[in-house]
């Protein structure tokens, strides 16, 4: 976990969905709320930019989005973070793990033959 | 500075079909500064190939790497070690990085991952635009400051052309008239007699008519 949004860069994103993330949901403080002054602005941007990357390559952009909040708005972020969880239930797995889980799946078939 | 536009990725996944081994090569140089060839695109190019790559149930190994300059042999040799390691380089320097890193290493295939762009300056951050043409003989103590060979679209010498109309070229309305710039600029330096010192003709001897350049520095060998 990272404590503020604007240390977020593309890399740290992507290497998320490397990692196995089926999505990645990026929480920053409100806009124009930074305490940096545009730490969460920036931040955005990133995200829309792995956005387009994520689409490019068909891993699917709708796998990382933005929401901002503020510290004291805790049934929101739960709101938030249920909608997202939803929505990356609904896309199913990445194609990546997919892939992972084909090749485990292999790998287990030929042990046991 | 030297500028550049990243390729499409689609275009670089068709170039890396062949290859599962590869070096992923930036530049901390122009190419860092103008966001498309230094530490934090070489990190971010190479997630996206491995998951592209992997997405599409095939692999490929890359091994990070960002040179000071790949335009100087000592930053270059630091990659001879592992170089033969791998099957290809993709550089995302500028032209003249990666044929210098294809002249060091002749044996692997080396691969742009960038279109290099031209000499010129940021405007603010995401927006470049060209200044200098390298054409050998500058004349900017003549004119303002203004490049004739640059700023105007037909690199005349002598004066705006008949496509200029109300400060702005013939090519687009987004293109200022490079003369009209000079002309007011000298007005405003009260330096107007600087447009009749221009030479009859522009001894184009110095730019890219000879061929390929180079310069010898006798007092430096």
């Amino acid at each position: 976990m990272l404590p503020c949004t604007g240390r977020i860069d593309e890399s740290l994103l992507l290497k998320a969905f490397e990692n196995g993330a089926d999505g990645v949901m990026v929480v920053g403080c409100l806009e124009g709320d930074c305490h940096y002054v545009s730490g969460n602005i920036r931040a955005r941007a990133r995200v829309n930019r792995v956005y387009a990357i994520l689409d490019k390559i068909k891993i699917g952009p709708d796998r990382i989005r933005m929401f901002n909040l503020s510290a004291g708005e805790g049934s929101k972020f739960a709101a938030y973070a249920n909608e997202f969880v939803g929505k990356i239930r609904e896309l199913g797995p990445s194609p990546i793990n997919l892939v992972r889980a084909g090749q485990a799946h292999a790998v287990s078939q030929k042990e046991t033959t | 500075m030297i500028t550049g536009t990243p390729k499409p990725i689609e275009e670089i996944l068709e170039m890396l079909e062949p290859y599962d081994n590869i070096i992923l090569a930036g530049c901390h140089g122009c190419v860092t500064v103008c966001r498309v060839g230094g530490e934090k695109e070489v990190q971010v190019l190479a997630s996206t190939l491995r998951l592209a790559r992997e997405a599409a149930g095939r692999k490929i190994n890359i091994r990070e790497v960002s040179l000071e300059r790949q335009c100087d042999p000592e930053y270059v040799e630091q990659m001879r070690p592992y170089v033969a390691d791998h099957q290809a380089v993709l550089s995302i320097a500028c032209g003249a990085g990666i044929q210098f890193l294809a002249e060091k290493f002749t044996m692997t295939p080396l691969l742009p991952g960038i279109n290099t762009g031209f000499l010129g300056v940021t405007e603010r951050q995401g927006e470049w635009s060209e200044r200098c043409q390298g054409c050998g003989d500058c004349v900017l103590h003549l004119t303002g400051g203004i490049c004739p060979v640059t700023r105007c679209a037909k690199s005349l010498f002598h004066g705006p052309c008949g496509g200029s109309v109300q400060g702005t070229c013939e090519v687009s309305k987004d293109v200022k008239c490079g003369w009209q710039l000079i002309i007011d600029r000298l007005k405003s330096l009260n330096q107007l007699e600087n447009y009749g010192k221009l030479k009859p003709y522009k001894g184009w001897s110095t730019a890219r008519d000879g061929g390929p350049r180079r310069i010898l520095r006798e007092d430096m060998i």
